[in-house]
């Protein structure tokens, strides 16, 4: 038995050339001749079958074509094939594969079009999205009960307490490198002793706040759309709805408060643990006491500092929940979806808060609090 | 090309286009599962009959998916030996096994398409990645006939997923189950969250599809109907095995009593009614059917 799918032209006995397929004539085995086949140009009167061996659908189908391009006939088909080319001919359509698709003149306006009328829809969402959560807080406080203690406490847990390591860790570097860095260009003026003055100022009023609102964004703000956006795929969000639990109030909310609680408590530990980095690198270069450092830090800081970062922490904490959770709300479709509007809260998250934190610079500056 | 698969396979090419022809291409045998301390199966053994559709039964929990999936090769048996076309799938290379892959298609419960891609593209991605040499032209065809052959109307093709009904994403599914020609079709019950209308459509697309194109189909399902429509046999699963595998009559007639409960419960005697009546009605020539029928229909207005 041939093992491959062959084709050749022979004279029947009326004179007539018959295109005659043998083989096995199937999915597997047709791209073999398939390119053969439709370069080939002869006339031929039929499309005999008599030596095909093995036939599938595609064989079937394959044949059909054949015989319809050519407006011929099948002949000498087996009893399977016959019933096969029956089920395939009537299953011919020609519908597109390939989603709709404008051509690439109408798509660039298409494309520009609804971006700019998604940013007026996305403004109206996200004032909407923020109503919706203030509906939710008042009625929160009218029916405390409702309120999720149970869901804001692993909230707290998971956005604060599971963060410690890493935010301590990438505090204490950044007390390192700034201490060093600036001892460095310090001591060119021979005035190392104020890296005292730059690691506590800097920590204080910025970095600590601003790298755990990175931080934060990275790992809960993210986790806070994928969630949210997993749940509406799945539809437990309508579940929700249905038996009567508002979303808002039992996913949105604990998030938001864990958030913005998690994040003053995070910025503090992160200024702390970058003065103790600072602390340290200064005991072993410069030859700072540790204790000394930190007695120091009494003198130069001012509480104001504090303040400053304290007070830009909630509002950090509150966008990147409002962010996470906005976004992980808009997902409907797919699962790339989810993708997509997990990496836009975080991109929202910190260009936001890095924007807001240059307005808080210039209004704290412009208080007095500089 | 030819030479690459002539120094791959020492001059011998894979002969991956004969049909099989023994008489089980599934053959399971003392199969043991479970899941840490919970035994899902023990000690199993099941054939499945070239060319039949073999419905697959039992209580929740009883393992039916498991199986399945243990088939499929999803799932690592902890013992046991499966066959499939012949070929041992517990200790199969990986080649092997991919060899055996292509010729089955699996329906999962929920249709599982892709949900980036259209119904057409989700037909067309095992065609892909089994005959990547293959026309591209010829590769959209070929899906285009496939999604029109599992009932779904033409203009689904360039369709989403997201954007299908229940039913029809299970077509969806089963067009790409049946995109390369299998012999072997694995449906996880494919009627269920259907309407009845829809579910006997399906049910009657089953028995098209296994007799035009000669599949054996391994059949998961709660519908009696369906058991009781198009399974050549059924096999109940109960007590971590199969406990009997026969067509239904002859199951009715085992008096275990998971059995009794099933098919001679309300439900299974409905089914069984809606049965006689169809088969009596083509048969309404003869006075005696003619008189039954009426008898029946009667007694179902009288009920209502």
């Amino acid at each position: 038995m041939a093992t491959a799918a062959h084709y050749t032209l022979e004279e029947n006995t009326e004179g007539r050339t018959v295109l005659k397929l043998g083989g096995p004539f199937l999915l597997s085995t047709i791209s073999t001749i398939e390119s053969d086949l439709r370069k080939l140009k002869a006339d031929y009167a039929a499309v005999d079958l008599s030596d095909v061996t093995e036939i599938d659908t595609v064989g079937a189908w394959y044949a059909c074509q054949l015989a319809q391009e050519n407006s011929v006939d099948v002949i000498n088909a087996s009893d399977r094939a016959e019933r096969l080319m029956k089920a395939v001919g009537q299953s011919d359509s020609d519908a597109t594969i390939e989603a709709d698709r404008l051509p690439l003149f109408e798509r660039v306006a298409e494309t520009m079009g609804s971006k700019v009328f998604n940013a007026g829809y996305g403004v109206t969402n996200i004032v909407g999205f923020m109503g919706q959560v203030l509906v939710g807080f008042g009625a929160l406080i009218r029916h405390p009960r409702r309120f999720r203690y149970r869901a804001l406490v692993s909230q707290l847990e998971s956005v604060g307490v599971n963060s410690l390591p890493i935010i301590g860790l990438m505090s204490f570097l950044i007390g390192i490198v700034i201490a060093q860095q600036g001892a460095v260009q310090l001591q060119a003026f021979g005035a190392e002793a104020l890296t005292v003055n730059l690691v506590g100022r800097i920590t204080m009023r910025e970095l600590g706040v601003l790298m755990t609102a990175i931080m934060v964004a990275g790992r809960s703000g993210s986790a806070f759309a994928a969630q949210i956006g997993t749940m509406k795929l799945t539809e437990e969000i309508d579940a929700m709805r249905t038996i009567g639990i508002s979303p808002v109030e039992a996913l949105v909310i604990p998030r938001i408060l864990a958030c913005v609680f998690m994040m003053v408590l995070l910025g503090f530990y992160a200024s702390i643990m970058s003065i103790i980095g600072g602390a340290v690198i200064s005991d072993l270069m410069l030859g700072i006491p540790f204790w000394t450092f930190l007695a120091r830090i009494q003198e130069v800081v001012p509480t104001y500092d504090l303040w400053v970062g304290l007070i830009k922490a909630p509002v950090f904490g509150l966008i990147i929940a409002l962010s996470g959770c906005y976004q992980g709300m808009q997902v409907h479709g797919n699962s790339e979806e989810v993708g997509q509007r997990t990496t836009k809260a975080v991109v929202q998250a910190i260009f936001t808060v890095i924007v807001l934190d240059a307005f808080f610079a210039v209004f704290f500056t412009k208080v007095g609090w500089g | 090309m030819n030479r690459l698969v002539d120094e791959i396979f020492g001059g011998e090419k894979p002969e991956k286009h004969e049909r099989f022809r023994g008489e089980y291409p599934v053959r399971v045998r003392g199969l043991v599962n479970s899941f840490d301390e919970q035994v899902i199966h023990d000690d199993l053994d099941l054939d499945v009959k070239r060319g039949e559709i073999l419905g697959v039964v039992g209580g929740s929990g009883t393992g039916k998916s498991v199986l399945m999936r243990s088939i499929i090769g999803l799932q690592v048996p902890d013992a046991g030996d499966i066959e499939v076309f012949g070929q041992s799938m517990t200790d199969a290379e990986p080649d092997e096994a991919l060899g055996v892959r292509n010729r089955w298609g699996v329906l999962f419960q929920g249709g599982a398409l892709f949900s980036t891609l259209t119904v057409g593209e989700n037909v067309e991605v095992p065609l892909k990645q089994f005959y990547p040499e293959l026309d591209e032209d010829v590769m959209r065809q070929i899906a285009r006939y496939k999604v029109v052959m599992s009932g779904l109307p033409p203009e689904a093709t360039n369709k989403y997923p997201s954007e299908l009904s229940g039913g029809m994403r299970k077509r969806a599914g089963l067009a790409r189950a049946l995109a390369l020609d299998p012999e072997l079709l694995f449906l996880d019950e494919p009627t269920a969250g259907l309407d009845p209308i829809g579910a006997s459509a399906f049910d009657q697309l089953t028995r098209e599809l296994k007799q035009t194109l000669g599949l054996t189909v391994f059949l998961i399902t709660h519908d009696l109907d369906t058991l009781h429509e198009i399974c050549d046999r059924v096999a109940v699963l109960a007590d971590k095995k199969v406990i009997a595998v026969d067509t239904v009559p002859n199951l009715m007639k085992l008096d275990h009593p998971w059995i009794q409960e099933y098919f001679n419960g309300p439900r299974g005697r409905a089914a069984l009614t809606a049965q006689a009546l169809d088969e009596l009605r083509k048969h309404m020539d003869k006075p005696i059917a003619a008189q039954a029928v009426k008898a029946l229909d009667k007694s179902n207005e009288d009920k209502a």
